[in-house]
């Protein structure tokens, strides 16, 4: 078993813990912390896949901005108190049953799909996910979306601070 | 390393997500749940995009394929800052007006 295989399995096996960990800790706050260390997974499988750029952004977007706007808001709440009332026990069971249902559809589909059988993933090498690489294409061919993007964060900023003031 | 694992890691990421979203009753939660579902499908599509890079570079290697998959990606992690910074607003004013962010209290359109 090389290196590669011994990390992707240690670190699917730490994001579904913790995936699971958000799911049944009570304190929310816990439950963040919970969802950055699957943050923080998901951008070694990126390292894994040699998509560095991607890695890189995924910890400052994901695990710096948005999980520190979570804790912002759960903090600002007085949230971090175990208050939640739960559902009843049959709500969680068939939720959980549904949720296993659709996992068997997806993973059946996957292993009946014939077209991506038998292939394989290039692990750490390969150099599309190289930031030069991106940058190129990104403002070459998709110049367009990426300043229309930039209008879309204007537009959610300044909804987000119309439906934020006290009125 | 084969695409099976992947999807198999993927599909159990945003199975987990979908199963929050629907046991869950604080809105914070529900809402993290949903990141949860988009990065488990941020990394099946990055590891897609290795798939098709690995078939294609049999044939020439110098080639770009699958680096479109990686720009859909850094989109979707666009798209989902902005909808975090609506999302939280909205649960912050859904706070300030019944003092809890338990989702059963939002039926009243159901009258």
């Amino acid at each position: 078993m090389s290196i590669t295989e011994i990390l992707f399995w240690f670190l699917s096996v730490l994001a579904l813990f913790s995936a699971i960990m958000v799911l049944i800790s009570k304190n929310p706050v816990h439950s963040v912390l919970w969802l950055i260390i699957v943050f923080f997974t998901i951008s070694g499988h990126y390292l894994l896949l040699n998509a560095q750029f991607l890695a890189i952004v995924n910890i400052i977007v994901y695990a710096g901005a948005i999980m520190v706007l979570f804790l912002f808001v759960i903090m600002l709440m007085n949230l971090n108190i175990e208050t939640e009332r739960q559902r009843n026990i049959w709500m969680k069971f068939f939720g959980v049953i549904s949720g296993g249902l659709l996992l068997w559809i997806f993973i059946s589909a996957s292993r009946s799909a014939t077209d991506i059988s038998g292939k394989d993933i290039l692990m750490g090498q390969g150099n599309i996910g190289l930031i030069q690489n991106l940058g190129k294409v990104l403002f070459r061919e998709y110049a367009l979306p990426f300043e229309i993007s930039s209008v879309l964060f204007l537009s959610a900023m300044v909804g987000a601070v119309v439906i934020g003031k006290k009125d | 390393m084969p695409i099976q694992y992947y999807i198999a890691l993927a599909a159990c990421l945003f199975c987990i997500g979908v199963v929050g979203v629907v046991t869950r009753r604080n809105a914070i939660i529900i809402f993290m749940c949903i990141e949860l579902m988009l990065n488990a499908v941020n990394l099946l599509l990055v590891a897609f995009s290795k798939m098709h890079y690995s078939s294609a570079l049999a044939v020439n290697t110098h080639t770009n394929a699958g680096i479109d998959a990686q720009l859909f990606v850094f989109f979707i992690m666009v798209v989902a800052a902005a909808e975090v910074s609506v999302g939280l607003a909205i649960i912050v004013m859904m706070y300030r007006n019944v003092h809890s962010v338990d989702i059963n209290f939002l039926n009243r359109l159901k009258n």
